[in-house]
């Protein structure tokens, strides 16, 4: 055929990349008001009394976490398939008007189903199951969504030119299908209309509500294998997507090793499901599924670090790039700790270790390490690297980049490490006995003892959202003001010259 | 064999789909075949107490509060008996919680009232100086949807063979009968009877008007609820 590079089309990537940073803002927001209301609870009133049930604390508290799941990654995973899927398998968008058109009407059904989120969320209408707390009619639109990213996904699988899927690509296609399986196990519920209709009336209450189609135990089996996989379906294996695309294209390497990404992916893929069970040692589901959560827990720590450390080999002989571009920092920071936050996972998956750190805040500050130091780290480097290529503008301020960069760290290390002292700290006090075998300290002692990490903790969240600021003013002012750019940054850093 | 399959995307798809199902195969589907039984003592939630749930769900409750009590000494000295798989037999969802900001409240019906949880509700520091938990004041105003509640138990008793008015086991030998309204107007009667027994120990004036009037404020649904995890 014609002897000239593909044009990419990434209308439905820019506009995904718009919800990503614009959902992130949201979720972090909120986060750091929901920090700082655990450290000084006026702030549950900050707008009021009158509008107090929809700035407290429980309330929001699902908000922060699905705008940022489900705003903020599931955006940033659509934004970068839509950019990485035309790249790797060597056709665009547009040359199919029937998959443009999808994932524009993919793009305005997602906007629609945050929209209905929010609203719900702060209503209060929510089936409690942590990030799934939607009821039906939200996650059949959910469903919707995914099946078109689905179906975009296979689309353009199947007018591919470039025959072998690259390593991005499998790990595309397995969010794919992990998120859809488990989605739709977890999300099992009977609206009570079909109950009310059979007794001859149209619906009784509310139209929407429904009744989980598990019970008790059997219930939170379901809803931790789905909470735990998610994290591995939603914050690991795209975001290992990503990493295995734009280091190298970031930094002009070549992947270190096609064995170990073969080896870390298959396992993964084997190994993360059985984990669930961690989330639920001591409770009543049966020990044996208990114990094959610990166990698979610490097994996991092999194919976790097989991609981490592929990572970092690739950046073999060429480090001189992490002190000179602050994107390739994003990336071998993230690495980093993705390597750190799957081996403190296996830690508190350890039976004795989780008998002190269940329903503790060290738990919270596993996730944010792995969230804020990871997926948030990993996923705007991704929109840095990009945007001069979608946009055709170069990146308007390295400087300011930089500066997020440290911001941003200082923000994630003061994060965890308040949360892991408090943790461990009340985890300890809840335990403690005195000499004639009496509880130690009442309840209200372990929470009073708190206060100063919990203030530190909102002062590290602070950080970051305004690391997130600046990314998003950045983004702005390339979008807006930056350099145009006639042809495209060649591989090696535009940071690096 | 890989190199193969990464030519061939639609068996990729099956081998990851195949690698990914495997586990919850094995873990979770043969728990199904061993539904949980209630223990001797669990009944089916009322009408109000069941509203209260639905309070305690809309407020996110469990964002904070776990009702898992480990078998743990630390555990059992501070919440009572250790939780049993068959306690959890009627709830749908389970509310175990993942963070204890709050203490358990599994078994809170035990060593709380309803008049402390009255007090406690509208200003926790008050009652406990030091408590980061904010004020519940607008509880005390909304009015609670038992239509709703109605119709969960409608589903329970249709899809899920909840034993509405059938006896029910319970600790001292006895057997105990949980009534299902057999329209909205007895459901609302019923919860609104059950609604006057709670109110009766509460001592906020405007709590008592509503009731009078024939409606019932959230937070007394919900200390329904709370004081029946026993």
């Amino acid at each position: 055929m014609e002897n000239r590079p593909l044009e990419y089309d990434y209308t439905v990537a820019k506009m995904f990349m718009l919800t990503t940073i614009a959902l992130g803002i949201v979720g972090m927001l909120i986060g750091v008001i929901l920090a700082f209301e655990l450290a000084f609870p006026g702030i549950n009133t900050i707008l009021g009394s009158g509008l107090a049930e929809f700035t407290n604390f429980s309330r929001l508290r699902p908000l922060h976490t699905d705008s940022v799941i489900f705003g903020f990654t599931v955006s940033g995973i659509f934004a970068t398939w839509y950019y990485v899927g035309q790249r790797v398998l060597k056709v665009s968008m547009a040359e199919s008007s029937l998959l443009m058109f999808l994932g524009k009407l993919q793009f305005w059904l997602y906007v629609i189903t945050v929209a209905a989120v929010v609203v719900s969320l702060l209503a209060g209408e929510t089936t409690s199951k942590e990030y799934a707390e939607f009821e039906w009619p939200i996650d059949i639109a959910i469903v919707v969504v995914w099946v078109l990213f689905g179906v975009n996904m296979f689309g353009l699988i199947g007018l591919r030119r470039e025959k072998s899927l690259y390593i991005s690509v499998w790990y595309y296609i397995a969010t794919f299908l992990g998120i859809a399986m488990l989605y739709l196990f977890n999300n099992m519920e009977v609206p009570t209309w079909l109950a009310t209709s059979a007794a001859g009336e149209t619906h009784i209450g509310d139209w929407f509500h429904s009744v989980s189609m598990y019970a008790g135990t059997n219930d939170a089996l379901v809803q931790w294998w789905y909470g735990h996989n998610a994290v591995a379906f939603g914050f690991t294996v795209p975001i290992v997507a990503m990493i295995y695309y734009f280091l190298p294209k970031e930094s002009g390497q070549a992947i270190y090793s096609y064995k170990l990404s073969l080896l870390s992916f298959w396992g993964l893929m084997f190994v993360y499901l059985w984990a669930g069970g961690h989330h639920l040692l001591y409770s009543t589901v049966p020990d044996w599924v208990q114990t094959m959560g610990s166990i698979f827990s610490v097994v996991l720590i092999l194919p976790s670090w097989g991609s981490a450390i592929n990572m970092l080999l690739t950046m073999k002989g060429e480090w001189q790039q992490v002190a000179a571009s602050p994107l390739i920092k994003f990336m071998v920071l993230g690495s980093t700790f993705y390597m750190f936050s799957t081996l403190e996972g296996p830690i508190q998956a350890i039976k004795s270790v989780n008998a002190i750190a269940h329903f503790t805040d060290w738990i919270v500050g596993h996730v944010h390490d792995g969230v804020l130091g990871w997926v948030g780290f990993m996923i705007m480097a991704a929109l840095y690297h990009m945007a001069p290529r979608v946009f055709k503008r170069e990146i308007y301020s390295k400087s300011l980049m930089a500066s997020q960069f440290w911001i941003q760290t200082l923000g994630v290390v003061l994060y965890f490490t308040s949360m892991w002292i408090a943790g461990i700290t009340q985890g300890m006090m809840w335990r403690a006995h005195d000499e004639f075998g009496n509880l130690a300290y009442s309840f209200i002692d372990t929470v009073t003892v708190l206060h100063p990490y919990y203030a530190i903790r909102g002062v590290g969240g602070l950080l970051y959202l305004t690391g997130f600021l600046m990314f998003a003013y950045n983004i702005y002012k390339t979008m807006t003001a930056g350099k145009r750019l006639d042809s495209e940054p060649a591989n090696a850093s535009p940071m690096g010259a | 064999m890989f190199h193969w399959l990464e030519k061939h995307p639609f068996f990729f798809a099956v081998g990851v789909f195949a690698a990914i199902a495997f586990a919850g195969l094995v873990e979770i589907v043969p728990n199904f075949a061993q539904q949980s039984r209630p223990v001797i003592g669990t009944t089916p939630y009322s009408t109000l107490e069941l509203a209260g749930r639905q309070v305690y769900i809309k407020n996110s409750c469990n964002a904070c509060h776990s009702q898992l009590i480990r078998p743990f000494k630390s555990e059992t000295d501070r919440y009572g008996h250790y939780s049993l798989s068959g306690e959890y037999a009627y709830d749908r969802p389970f509310l175990w919680g993942s963070k204890r900001t709050g203490p358990d409240l599994h078994r809170v019906g035990n060593y709380r009232t309803t008049d402390w949880h009255e007090n406690h509700m509208k200003d926790p520091a008050a009652i406990v100086p030091g408590s980061i938990m904010p004020k519940y004041t607008w509880l005390y105003k909304n009015v609670t949807d038992i239509d709703t509640a109605f119709a969960e138990q409608l589903t329970d008793a249709q899809f899920f063979a909840v034993p509405y008015n059938k006896p029910v086991p319970m600790k001292d030998g006895s057997t105990k009968i949980v009534k299902l309204g057999k329209s909205v107007a007895e459901a609302n009667a019923m919860a609104l009877a059950e609604a006057k027994i709670v109110a009766k120990d509460m001592k906020d004036q405007d709590i008592k008007d509503a009731i009078a009037s024939g409606k019932i404020p959230e937070i007394v649904a919900l200390i329904a609820y709370l004081n029946s995890l026993k």
